[in-house]
């Protein structure tokens, strides 16, 4: 099972990243994300497969697909970076994946054999608005202090041009 | 011992005037400016007088040696333990005289200036570079050790190249000043080569240090050091350089006829009395060091000296530029006096040719400064420096006629006025010395005579000239110096110089040795009677007398192409040879290596400058590269 | 789960999404697959972490909260960039990277 998802997640990130439509780029990101929600099933973290699977796959592709439509023409064939951009940047990609996959590989990793903490939804919800050792009430608000900003932001960068507001200059 | 710390007011007064002059003269009348600088000069010249009179008469003990004392001393520079630059004040027979002659001199022309300077613009400007340098001689005779000597040195120098430029929008006036300037800089550099190389051997500057007998220069004398001649000798001979360029002796001279360019005041402050007989004055005040250290370094100095002097005679007979007459007389008299320091010995009558320099530059300070006074009142009625234009004067000038006519005599050395017995003095010290400077001196004195006269005749006498408007005597206050000088130049030759300026401080007798004096006085008479054949009226002998002489003539009246042969070898040897490569050195090399330097920093940031090239895949790229070599380095390698 | 594929398994996957994420962000012209790559590599630290927490300290979440954390993160961070994009596209009536280079020197 995990060969077939391993197998899965690393033909469609190659696709994504050199499709030639920028549409089919998106679908195989889309299926990018559902392999690693089904990872984390695998994993026993059903919460946040389920989170995953609503956020990102849900809003973060439809979000992308919106504006590849608003931007551009669907069939559009995206052009590619040329020859020596191509090699320059497999090259440094390259080194660096081996430079870090013998560095994972080489350190030993001793598994725990503790029982593994249950994740069901109530005890996530538990967890975070507790603030007590295992609690998570601190990032949980910050990160709707981000979410805040985040919504502000982009309703601000994205505002068309009123009479008399001059947003950008031409 | 005796306080004579006032005497720092005699330095000190004309520097205060300078000052005072030089910053606020602008702003009040002309003539205000030039009898508050007179004024000045009249109370330094009474407190000289007051200092002569107490050191040579009233606070002498009779029967001892004048000594030198240091009035004031003051340490300036420590450049080790034992080697200090001080300023101070000397004071001992030759400075005593020399302030006496420098405060007259420098008085009469103050005087003289109001009248002669009237309606010139700079009027004040004058005035205050008079006192300057006034400031510069003084501080210069009352030295207390060589290095401040040339420090005044240096500002005599430069007041005199104030002085002759003064007229700076004439471009003559300015080159003359500016090759016053540079000659007499260039052999300042002998002077301080020589500075270096005595104090050096010796460990000290100081004056009284250096010439006493038993002090380190003379005990060290110094065996053969260099082409046969002790290290003492060189450095003395190195010294006599920068004070051969001072007094105009050959091949140093090319300055001085062309600093006739100045007024006329100045000629006969600077360039005949004072700044010219620095020179001597130097050898004088290192004379023990000269007479018992090193006796070759006189030798020079009596050659040079006797060359000199008949060189300028010889040329002077041929010039007709008044001033110009005058300035070859200096230079030939000036000869006179170091052919005199260079005959003479030490200590009692050996030091006679001392005692008789010492003489001469007091007498020649009076009759020169009268003479070019005089002159400058000729060319103030007459409006030309030529003799050629001039004739007859002698109606029109009666004061300026007679006193000139003093002057002449005394030049010629005609007794009983002043110029016989000095010049009487050093024909005895010559001959028994060197026969053959004594040949020189005794043809030089008849034809000093001669072409003395010769410009008297001309100027007086001579072609009945029709001036453009009636010559006029010079106003009272230019005719008062020239007779306050008449009477010095006369009555002068009365000191008894024997007594009281000598080569070792001691009193010694001296009595007209007639049978050298009458000849002397014979062969000046000759000259006179020579010259008033040929001049007193209009005739065609002196055309004929130069045609006998044919290419001496010539060469005598081009000056002997001193100046062509030093134009020849500085622009074709020295520029051409040395300034020209130097110059491409520094534009090429020095300015290319700057201008290389900023070519590659500019290279290297244009290359640099492509880093930022916005493109954001760019900086991603970099990013991870460097992060890539970053973590390579770290985990791996360190 | 645990027993039968090792840890590294998970690293390795997560590794090589990583890196062709970095591939896709230095090549592609288009902005907004810029973007997806950028998914790619976010999505990549969320397993490791998920993994890390999983076999080496089962009995916290904090790996868990974590990767909660980044992927509002990311979705946050993504409507900004699309907003951002649009903005681009409007004034220089194009989404290509090589256009947008006006900060240079």
């Amino acid at each position: 099972m995990f060969y077939i998802l391993a197998a899965m997640i690393l033909i469609f990130s190659v696709l994504t990243v050199t499709s030639r439509k920028i549409l089919r780029a998106a679908v195989y990101l889309l299926f990018v994300l559902i392999s690693t929600a089904a990872i984390y099933f695998m994993l026993e973290y059903t919460f946040l497969a389920a989170v995953q699977l609503t956020v990102y796959a849900g809003g973060i592709v439809v979000l992308i697909i919106f504006s590849v439509l608003l931007t551009s023409h669907i069939s559009e064939k995206a052009i590619m970076a040329d020859v020596k951009q191509s090699l320059l940047s497999a090259l440094a990609v390259g080194a660096g994946a081996i430079l870090t996959l013998l560095t994972i590989l080489k350190f030993t990793f001793i598994p725990s054999s503790a029982p593994a903490q249950p994740s069901k939804v109530a005890d996530v919800g538990n967890a975070l608005i507790s603030y007590g050792r295992d609690g998570f009430a601190l990032p949980f608000e910050v990160i709707s202090v981000l979410l805040l900003a985040a919504l502000i932001g982009a309703i601000i960068v994205a505002r068309k041009e009123k009479d008399g507001i001059v947003l950008n200059k031409k | 011992m005796v306080d004579y710390s006032y005497t720092l007011l005699i330095p000190l007064i004309p520097f205060v005037f300078f000052l005072l002059i030089g910053l606020t003269g602008h702003k009040m009348k002309p003539i205000v400016s030039g009898l508050i600088g007179t004024i000045g000069l009249g109370i330094v010249a009474i407190l000289s007088y007051v200092t002569a009179i107490r050191y040579f008469f009233t606070d002498h003990v009779a029967g001892t040696g004048f000594k030198s004392l240091k009035a004031l001393e003051v340490t300036w520079l420590h450049l080790t333990d034992k080697l200090t630059i001080n300023l101070g004040i000397l004071l001992d027979p030759i400075s005593v005289m020399m302030l006496v002659v420098i405060t007259t001199v420098s008085l009469m022309v103050h005087i003289y200036s109001i009248g002669y300077m009237k309606g010139e613009r700079g009027y004040h400007r004058f005035f205050a570079f008079l006192s300057l340098f006034s400031f510069s001689m003084l501080g210069l005779v009352l030295a207390t050790n060589i290095f401040q000597m040339y420090m005044f040195w240096e500002l005599v120098g430069v007041s005199s190249f104030l002085l002759i430029g003064f007229y700076y929008e004439k471009p003559s006036a300015v080159a003359a000043s500016k090759k016053a300037f540079i000659v007499t800089r260039f052999a300042d550099l002998g002077f301080l080569i020589g500075i270096l190389m005595l104090s050096f051997n010796t460990g000290t500057f100081d004056f009284q240090i250096l010439t006493s007998s038993t002090g380190p220069a003379i005990l060290h004398a110094g065996g053969a050091a260099f082409m046969g001649l002790s290290v003492l000798t060189w450095s003395l001979i190195f010294i006599f350089m920068g004070g051969a360029g001072k007094s105009a002796m050959f091949p140093l001279h090319i300055w001085l006829p062309d600093a006739m360019e100045g007024p006329t005041p100045v000629s006969a402050l600077i360039h005949a009395a004072t700044m010219v007989v620095a020179g001597v004055y130097l050898v004088a005040r290192l004379f023990p060091v000269y007479a018992l250290g090193a006796p070759d370094a006189l030798t020079v100095v009596a050659w040079v000296g006797g060359f000199s002097s008949l060189f300028a005679a010889i040329i002077a007979c041929t010039q007709t530029d008044i001033k110009r007459v005058l300035a070859y007389s200096t230079m030939s008299q000036i000869g006179y006096m170091m052919l005199a320091l260079g005959v003479s010995g030490y200590g009692g009558h050996d030091g006679l040719g001392f005692m008789a320099s010492n003489f001469h530059l007091f007498t020649h300070a009076m009759f020169k400064a009268l003479l070019f006074l005089g002159a400058g009142a000729v060319i103030h009625a007459v409006h030309s420096n030529d003799m050629t234009d001039m004739g007859s004067l002698r109606k029109y000038l009666p004061i300026t006629h007679l006193t000139f006519l003093i002057a002449c005599i005394t030049i010629a050395g005609v007794p009983p006025f002043s110029g016989f017995f000095s010049k009487d003095e050093i024909m005895v010290a010559a001959w028994h010395h060197n026969k053959i400077l004594f040949g020189i001196e005794f043809l030089v004195a008849g034809l000093t005579a001669f072409y003395m006269f010769r410009l008297y005749y001309s100027i007086f006498w001579g072609k009945q000239t029709h001036y453009h408007h009636k010559p006029h005597e010079a106003p009272f206050v230019m005719t008062i110096p020239l007779m306050i000088l008449a009477f010095g130049a006369m009555f002068a030759g009365f000191l008894p110089f024997h007594a009281l300026v000598t080569s070792d401080g001691l009193p010694f007798e001296a009595h007209i040795d007639w049978s050298i004096a009458i000849p002397s006085v014979l062969v000046g008479l000759v000259g006179i009677a020579i010259a008033t054949i040929m001049y007193m009226k209009v005739s065609v002998i002196p055309d004929n007398v130069a045609h006998a002489f044919g290419k001496t003539y010539r060469w005598a009246y081009r000056k002997f192409y001193m100046d062509e042969v030093y134009l020849f070898v500085t622009k074709k040897i020295i520029f051409k040879l040395i300034s020209d490569p130097v110059a491409w050195f520094d534009r090429h090399i020095v300015d290319g290596f700057m201008n290389l330097i900023a070519r590659v920093v500019e290279k290297t940031s244009y290359l640099i400058k492509g880093l930022q090239s916005g493109r954001l895949q760019q900086y991603g790229f970099v990013f991870v590269t460097g992060a890539i070599a970053l973590v390579l380095l770290f985990v791996y390698l360190w | 789960m645990t027993g039968t594929i090792p840890l590294q398994y998970f690293l390795i996957i997560s590794t090589l999404m990583f890196f062709i994420g970095i591939y896709g962000f230095l090549t592609r012209k288009n902005l907004i697959t810029m973007l997806m790559s950028i998914e790619l590599i976010l999505n990549s630290v969320n397993i490791n972490f998920v993994a890390f927490n999983r076999y080496l300290y089962p009995q916290n979440l904090q790996g868990h909260f974590f990767t909660l954390i980044i992927i509002a993160i990311a979705a946050a961070e993504a409507a900004v960039a699309i907003a951002i994009i649009i903005n681009i596209y409007r004034n220089f009536r194009s989404i290509d990277v090589d256009r947008v280079d006006e900060m240079k020197f």
